[in-house]
């Protein structure tokens, strides 16, 4: 058991922090970037390509640098500090998952060599109106024509779904079991509507209607894949929720011991102070859960890694909601602003708590599983 | 970045649990695992075994019966023993007076004290707190004067847990009444059967009696039972409650509570609101235990982590969370708390309340939660 990063996963750490800590050092420049779209900054998008890392989770043969869980977890983390816009968790680690996972061997080579240049953004479209965090799709769906695919429904929000340049769509199969395949955006019978999200992000409304669409591998029901990715997400998710919340707790930190009324520095208040520490008891179990689930991947526990990413996801729900309404709080009406960084953390807490699944979700399914073990223990 | 622990460290957890489960008699175990009170008898032959085997104080130095573990083996030790329904070592002798003498006491203190400590030989008790000196410990007034070769005794000690029961009484006195009030505190070992030492029972909420009162009118205590430097008691008292705070967050114990409660909950596992109740603890439990392992991962060089303040807080109340669980499975059985055994309502049931109103203390001791919030704030945050 060892909780400690080796030299080549610190110099990742800096290296990231280097790049992207740099660029979004001042709040302002996240705030003129996500106002236009495409919401991010493609020049910093082929620096982090440059950097190895677009490629980071993939094999080498098929472009990638064939690292861990643990060295995605880490970009996760710094993109979360600096609330970086850049789509690295819903175009590398989903959507590129998903080829990587399911893709023929031209596909993964093409797809992901493309998508670790830099040179192409990969949305997945996964969701629909009315569903909640499935591994299925229903209104989406996949009919055969000899060895042609068309594809018909509508997928929403698909984030970056406007912006990508190619899609990962999920669709019910004629047998049953959910396949997935590539589209082409531009192509005939696909219609994009794009849109910010609360948190500066993008998503869209896509539209197929008859849209072609290409079976990643060799076909067939992909609903343990797509669940399987997912939890990755998920525990990838909870790594960039950490960084978002260490940013939190230092920020109201330093805003406790620097803000004035009553003549006196904020932290001159108990009440405020006690606050603050229960944010900090909050984020140091949470980053507990997330390391611990980030180490599960590493491990290579299939069986494993649902659970772990429920347990994760549950903890960092909880914390997330926590910590981002307590730094408002904390800070008042400035936090209130779009000027200010804070508010815009609690944003996007909230808008990745509810990406993949919130609390409520991840405890449902662990409350069913509840009976099935007498206790839980996280060595094995 | 390793999950698993290591084949040496795995081997050693193996070691702990056979022990555990097959060298401390059963009825002691189930004494524990059902939530009944021990005897007296029980605790000092559960530590009696453990000491036998070099089990009981493995944090103190070896060439006085520790072990040279690391803070992971100590901490499965610590963990298994939770896990297999052993009694703990008596904190007051392990983990409290014993490293104390053996840190900073003279070696005849040492060669005294420290065999029969370890064994349980002497039962010790605390006196620390005062009914005016709680989380403002430094405040307290009970004086020792001395005069020739022994220190004249005066005052009143409180909440001295198991006090009934104490061979000796370790305090802190003020020695100093001029100095600073920190500075003026010196750390004394009493024999409790000297004449003036009275114990009064304090009766508690949940009907028991742990804790009591002790008064100390003109005890004479000979000069050599002072540990250390005369003055110098509020740096070992510091010494002596950092240790105390790291093994206060019991989480192998609460763990197996909530693992029996599900035996308790039967077919009330199949409500959802219920089913609900228990993951969300579970889930808590293993951020606790996790951050418990992330802490004595890096405690390796002797410094301990920042994090290991949220344990004594996060872990007192989830331990105060699970025992109120296990009273609302219990329902109106658990108004049954006077009842014998010859009552139709099961065990767990019946001694739910008292439990759970015992363990409202969690967060009152060994610095309260609210001081646990002031060191966070302070320490690691800097407000």
């Amino acid at each position: 058991m060892d909780f400690t990063y080796d030299d080549e996963q610190q110099a990742l750490r800096e290296a990231v922090r280097g790049l992207v800590g740099k660029a979004y050092a001042d709040f302002e420049t996240r705030r003129t970037t996500v106002a236009d779209d495409p919401g991010f900054d493609e020049k910093l998008w082929k620096r982090l390509a440059e950097m190895g890392v677009l490629g980071l989770p993939f094999h080498e043969e098929d472009g990638g640098s064939g690292a861990g869980p643990v060295e995605v977890a880490i970009v996760a983390e710094e993109m979360g500090r600096v609330l970086a816009p850049e789509p690295f968790l819903t175009a590398v680690v989903l959507a590129g998952g998903l080829v990587a996972a399911a893709g023929s061997k031209e596909q993964r080579a093409e797809v992901l060599g493309a998508l670790s240049a830099g040179e192409s953004v990969l949305g997945f479209a996964h969701a629909e109106p009315g569903t909640r965090w499935t591994s299925s799709a229903s209104a989406v769906a996949a009919t055969q024509d000899g060895d042609e695919w068309t594809l018909n429904g509508v997928k929403e929000p698909v984030p970056h779904g406007a912006r990508a340049d190619q899609l990962v769509v999920s669709a019910a199969l004629p047998d049953g079991g959910t396949g997935l395949f590539l589209v082409d955006p531009t192509a005939d019978g696909v219609s994009r509507d794009g849109y910010a999200t609360h948190d500066g992000g993008r998503a869209a409304r896509v539209a197929l209607s008859d849209a072609a669409g290409v079976p990643l591998g060799d076909g067939g029901d992909a609903t343990a894949t797509i669940a399987a990715v997912l939890d990755i997400g998920r525990v990838m998710a909870c790594n960039e929720a950490i960084g978002a919340m260490e940013f939190q707790l230092k920020g109201t930190t330093e805003y406790l011991k620097s803000r004035k009324q009553f003549g006196v520095t904020l932290n001159t208040f108990q009440a405020l102070n006690f606050r603050a520490a229960d944010m900090y008891v909050s984020l140091e179990l949470a980053k507990s859960l997330t390391t611990w689930a980030t180490m599960v991947l590493d491990a290579g526990k299939p069986d494993q890694m649902a659970v772990a990413a429920s347990r994760a996801g549950l903890g960092v729900s909880r914390a997330g909601r926590h910590i981002g309404q307590e730094a408002i709080q904390l800070h008042g009406g400035i936090a209130m602003t779009a000027e200010y960084s804070i508010g815009s953390y609690s944003s996007h807490l909230t808008a990745l708590d509810h990406l993949l699944g919130d609390g409520d979700h991840h405890l449902r399914v662990l409350a069913a599983n509840v009976g099935d073990h007498e206790e839980f223990d996280p060595l094995g | 970045m390793q999950l698993e622990l290591s084949a040496e460290d795995a081997a050693f957890r193996e070691e702990m649990r056979t022990f555990f489960t097959t060298k401390i008699p059963q009825e002691i175990r189930d004494t524990v695992a059902e939530r009944r009170e021990l005897t007296k008898d029980q605790i000092v032959e559960s530590q009696r075994i453990l000491n036998e085997h070099g089990l009981a104080v493995p944090n103190w130095p070896v060439e006085w019966g520790g072990q040279d573990w690391s803070p992971l083996r100590r901490h499965i030790w610590h963990e298994e023993m939770q896990r297999a329904c052993v009694p703990l070592p008596l904190a007051f002798n392990a983990s409290m007076v014993g490293p104390v003498i053996a840190q900073f006491g003279s070696e005849e203190l040492k060669k005294r004290f420290l065999p029969k400590t370890a064994s349980l030989e002497i039962w010790w008790s605390q006196g620390f707190s005062e009914p005016d000196a709680g989380s403002d410990l430094a405040s307290l007034r009970t004086t020792a004067v001395l005069d020739g070769d022994e220190f004249v005794v005066n005052g009143q000690k409180t909440w001295t847990t198991l006090g009934q029961y104490g061979d000796w009484i370790f305090n802190l006195v003020r020695t100093d009444p001029e100095a600073k009030k920190q500075r003026g505190i010196s750390f004394l070992l009493i024999d409790m059967t000297s004449p003036g030492v009275t114990v009064r029972p304090i009766e508690m909420i949940d009907g028991g009696h742990e804790v009591n009162e002790v008064w100390f009118e003109d005890v004479r205590v000979p000069k050599d039972n002072l540990v250390g430097e005369l003055n110098a008691g509020w740096d070992y008292a510091k010494f002596l409650l950092g240790n105390e705070r790291v093994g206060v967050a019991p989480v192998g114990a609460t763990k197996r509570v909530l693992a029996q409660a599900k035996k308790y909950a039967g077919d009330q596992l199949d409500d959802p609101l219920t089913a609900a109740r228990f993951a969300e603890l579970e889930n808590e439990l293993l951020a606790l235990e996790l951050t418990a392992l992330r802490v004595v991962a890096h405690s390796a060089d002797g410094k301990p982590h920042p994090a290991s303040s949220v344990l004594k807080l996060k872990g007192t109340e989830l331990q105060q969370a699970v025992s109120e669980l296990v009273v609302d499975l219990a329902g109106p059985a658990s108004l049954a708390s006077g009842a014998g055994d010859d009552s139709d309502l099961d065990g767990w049931a019946r001694r739910a309340t008292p439990v759970y109103l015992n363990l409202r203390k969690a967060s009152i001791y060994g610095g309260s939660n609210e001081i646990q919030r002031q060191i966070i704030a302070k320490t690691i945050l800097g407000l």
